[in-house]
């Protein structure tokens, strides 16, 4: 009987060397990706153990940890809650972190990540209180603040960049909410103020900027003359048809212009003339002529279809896979099946202002060590080229025109020459259309370009027009960013 | 001739000794560690504490050499240090859970230790030769069968977690099935010293395989059977795993016959994927076994998620005991003991631990092999393995190798009955040990009825 007693132990010792293998897959290799689970009760519990980084804008704090006298030895404060609430997040001692910067830079903040290695050893070493990192911000708290104002009670989204950087310069998701009740640790107020906010049928949790997907409008006309000025094809004076009705082909509908009438004489129009008056039926017309490779492969270049990590992800803006022609005509004008998030719409009208070039958003610019000395500082990176330098100077001159003769008036501001493009956008028939702008000032040395979003028209309803509802919220923030 | 016998036989007494010491010794430091991080001072019932545990441990150690001097000198030292951790932990949690130390699950679990080693002691003492157990085959079958059956009895048994393994008298909750994997392995032993020759001799030949006549079957269908049953009657996945291992192992040992296991295998296949597909809980185990994060999981699978990030947030070296939170995982001080561990001692924790085990089963298995009779081999390899099978079903649970199960890690969980058994255990295999390494066997009638007579060779 020993042979099989022998081999019976070598199955013991492969039964264990399987335990063995787990544990150590568990505890090292793996361990990582469990501790930066989700709902990972341990690493959040630690996290408040540790004093956790400040997110600061121009060095002053907007969530910070303080002190607290309970088993957890720090509270999250937030010190503007409600203005800053979808840049910051919330960090909860119930529901983790999300939001904002407190989950999508949550490692830095915490201290564990993995660019933080030495700096944790030499604490250890020299018997330091191990600290998370801070964060600062792009945000310019004027800009945000004149965002928020011109928002106001109204649903909607604004986004300021720097054209020539791609640094976020003011976000603003309306409603919002405020974090501080999240991260409270009082009995009962996080999980109160999370249901609450749940069952909110206006999602207040969502960041509209970067996660909501609208149709975008005749302010989407700008991707589309971007595609027809790079083609050579035309030029800003080359004359366009823009009739009152465009047939559209394979269907028995007509696509109009919103006045009902032709855009020009003898149903022509310059290109300047009808992106100026934002000519609906010439747009259509361009969006056919120009095909589907061509009219995807240029929003792609603006960063359509892609993910971008600002660090929080934003959604991906949408030109479809698959598109017919009546949808091309329909895309040319931003309806349809083409979406995209405000933030989207910002980076195209930075694109005309940066000569063309996308830059890549970012919303971090450096990350600090308690000490406030410099751990890393974020370099603005091109993203991809939307188009040719002579067509961005072209577009640049149409959007002009739209801000002084054209829809955009309402965006003008004394002294300075603004370029623009409204957008009025359909999304479902007897709902109030979503009021767009988006445009750059000064026109000739840009230094802030904007998209605003105001949903289903906001105060004006069911009559709103883009410039009217959006323009004075794109003013008012440009207003902030020059002064 | 004379030289091999003028050689004094080592019986290792003093090995154990030091080694027992060394045992006591890493769970004083344990027990220190843990104060020091809770409490900030040294425990003020350190020295009663030391005192009880060096002093149980020694009397053991006493009537070892009093009774059983050529017994294994590694396994007491090993059940101690694992009981003695077991211990210590459970202590922790108690702490964590604001349980006093008269009120907490420690003080209960040491009550149980005394009696367990009482228990061990008592078998220690009155076998002289495990060889008498061979005479209780039948008995043993019949009282396992009985442990088995009782928790379905109407008044007298209760379910728990989903299982209804559990008897209540008195107030004191006991699992049966614990004690009945020691009851069955005495059977088992018994009936296959009787029948091997039969089932591994007949039988037909197939691809090269000899494949047993049905009758032979009958056996093995019934221990099947059994296992099916508890399965479906009582919901103990766990314990029918076992059950069926430890039989189809000991079966295998005594026959020599692959194909035994591949039967054994294809019903255990068999009955496992009927489960599957009959009962929900059965469903949600493999569910949490294969993709416990997918999005229907996380609602389910808590438990065992809450359990591998513990593992990892121990890492390699661990929080240090005390210091680690190992409360979050639910049942931290039963079934979860080992994440507990692996959070709090880490990974190199962990390892020390599953080595004592693999010592532990080495051990046994080394026993069985130097010893002269049938009956005695079975009962030590299957011993043996019933360790090894129970701690592969607990940890593998854990760790995600196989679906979790629910049973105790042997002397480190929490549980009376487990630790009772488990002593027994322990007790049966010292006493198995001493024989096989007594150099010159006792000529004994019993011997005489075993089945290797060609073995008792007497020169001169």
């Amino acid at each position: 009987m020993n042979t099989p007693i022998r081999r019976l132990s070598w199955l013991a010792a492969m039964l264990f060397a399987l335990l063995l293998i787990a544990s150590t897959w568990i505890q090292s290799f793996g361990a990582p990706g469990l501790n930066e689970r989700p709902g990972n009760r341990r690493t959040l519990l630690a996290s408040y153990n540790v004093e956790r980084g400040q997110i600061l804008l121009d060095g002053n704090p907007i969530a910070r940890s303080v002190p607290n006298n309970s088993e957890v030895k720090y509270q999250r404060v937030y010190s503007q809650p409600q203005l800053y609430s979808h840049l910051t997040g919330y960090q909860s001692f119930i529901y983790g972190t999300g939001g904002g910067i407190e989950s999508a830079m949550d490692a830095t903040l915490s201290g564990r990540d993995d660019n933080l290695f030495y700096r944790r050893f030499t604490d250890q070493i020299m018997g330091r209180t191990p600290t998370g990192a801070s964060v600062e911000l792009t945000i310019n708290a004027a800009v945000q603040k004149a965002a928020d104002e011109a928002l106001g009670n109204q649903r909607g989204a604004v986004v300021a960049l720097d054209p020539t950087s791609g640094a976020i310069l003011a976000m603003v998701s309306h409603p919002n909410y405020n974090p501080s009740q999240l991260a409270s640790q009082a009995d009962g107020v996080s999980t109160k103020a999370w249901k609450d906010l749940n069952a909110d049928s206006t999602q207040p949790l969502q960041n509209r900027a970067i996660s909501r997907l609208y149709p975008p409008g005749s302010a989407y006309k700008v991707v589309t003359a971007a595609a027809a000025l790079d083609s050579g094809k035309w030029t800003k004076d080359s004359t366009l048809p823009g009739p009152a009705q465009l047939k559209l082909p394979l269907s028995t509908s007509t696509m109009a212009n919103s006045n009902r009438q032709a855009c020009g004489p003898d149903d022509k129009v310059t290109f300047l003339v009808a992106l100026q008056n934002s000519c609906n039926t010439a747009f259509g017309w361009l969006g056919m002529q120009l095909g589907a490779d061509t009219m995807r492969s240029t929003s792609e270049k603006f960063g359509f279809n892609q993910q971008l990590d600002v660090p929080m992800t934003s959604a991906a803006s949408v030109f479809p896979a698959e598109i017919d022609q009546p949808g091309l005509a329909l895309g040319g004008i931003g309806q349809g099946n083409v979406q995209s998030t405000p933030l989207q719409m910002a980076m195209v009208a930075a694109a005309v202002a940066n000569k063309g070039e996308v830059m890549k958003p970012f919303m971090v610019e450096a990350v600090r060590a308690a000490d406030l000395s410099e751990l890393s500082r974020t370099k603005p990176e091109v993203l991809s080229r939307a188009m040719k330098e002579s067509t961005a100077t072209q577009l640049n001159e149409m959007m002009q025109a739209v801000v002084t003769n054209g829809t955009g008036t309402r965006a003008a501001i004394p002294g300075v020459q603004v370029a623009g493009k409204t957008g009025t956008a359909e999304h479902g028939k007897g709902q109030a259309p979503h009021a767009w702008f988006i445009g750059f000032a000064p026109a000739n040395d840009p230094k802030v370009a904007v998209a605003v979003v105001v949903e289903d028209g906001g105060r004006a309803g069911t009559d709103a027009y883009g410039g009217a509802v959006a323009g004075p919220i794109s003013k008012a923030v440009m207003e902030a960013a020059l002064r | 001739m004379t030289a091999v016998t003028s050689v004094a036989p080592k019986r290792g007494r003093n090995v154990e000794l030091a080694l027992l010491m060394l045992a006591i010794g890493i769970i004083v430091v344990a027990y220190i560690n843990v104060e020091l991080a809770l409490h900030g001072s040294l425990p003020p019932d350190l020295l009663y504490l030391v005192g009880g545990v060096a002093g149980v441990a020694l009397i053991f150690h006493l009537v070892l050499r009093w009774r059983a001097s050529y017994a294994d000198p590694l396994i007491l030292p090993i059940a101690v240090l694992l009981n003695g951790m077991g211990l210590v932990m459970i202590h922790r949690l108690d702490i964590a859970a604001g349980r006093s130390i008269t009120g907490g699950l420690a003080f209960k679990q040491l009550t149980w230790t005394v009696i367990g080693v009482v228990i061990a002691l008592t078998v220690l003492i009155t076998l002289r030769d495990h060889r008498v157990l061979r005479r209780y085959t039948y008995t043993a079958a019949l009282g396992a069968l009985i442990l088995l059956l009782l928790p379905l009895v109407p008044g007298l048994g209760k379910s728990a977690y989903g299982s209804r393994i559990w008897i209540s008298v008195g107030g004191f909750s006991f699992q049966p099935a614990e004690i009945a994997k020691i009851l069955l392995a005495i059977f088992f032993a018994g009936y296959l010293v009787q029948t091997r020759d039969v089932l591994s001799l007949a039988g037909r030949k197939v691809l090269g395989i000899t494949f047993p006549r049905m009758r032979d079957l009958g056996p093995i269908l019934f221990a099947w059977l059994i296992s099916i049953a508890i399965l479906v009657f009582e919901t103990d996945l766990g314990t029918s795993l076992l059950l069926f291992g430890l039989f189809v192992s000991m079966l295998y040992v005594a026959t020599e016959r692959v194909s035994w296991i591949a039967i054994g295998l294809t019903l255990t296949a068999a009955g496992a994927y009927v489960a599957y597909l009959l009962f929900g809980h059965v469903q949600r185990r493999v569910l949490c076994w294969l993709d416990p994060f997918s999005p229907e999981g996380v609602d389910q699978c808590g438990q065992i998620t809450t359990g591998l990030m513990g593992m990892a947030s121990g890492g390699l070296l661990g929080h240090g005991l005390g210091q680690g939170r190992p409360w979050l995982t639910p049942l931290p001080e039963s079934d979860y003991i080992f994440p507990s561990f692996g959070e709090e001692i880490g990974l190199v924790g962990v390892f020390a631990l599953l080595l004592l085990y693999v010592l532990l089963v080495e051990r046994g298995m080394r026993t069985a092999i130097g010893l002269r009779d049938g009956f005695g081999k079975l009962l030590a390899a299957g011993l043996a393995f019933v360790i090894a099978l129970q701690v592969f079903v607990v940890v593998g649970g854990v760790t995600r190798v196989i679906p979790l199960t629910g049973l105790t890690l042997p002397f480190l969980s929490y549980g009376g009955s487990s630790l009772l058994t488990n002593w027994t255990l322990i007790a049966l295999l010292l006493r198995i040990s001493d024989h096989a390494r007594r150099p010159v066997p006792d000529v004994d009638p019993a011997d005489i009825s075993s089945d290797t007579p060609t073995e008792v060779v007497k020169v001169a």
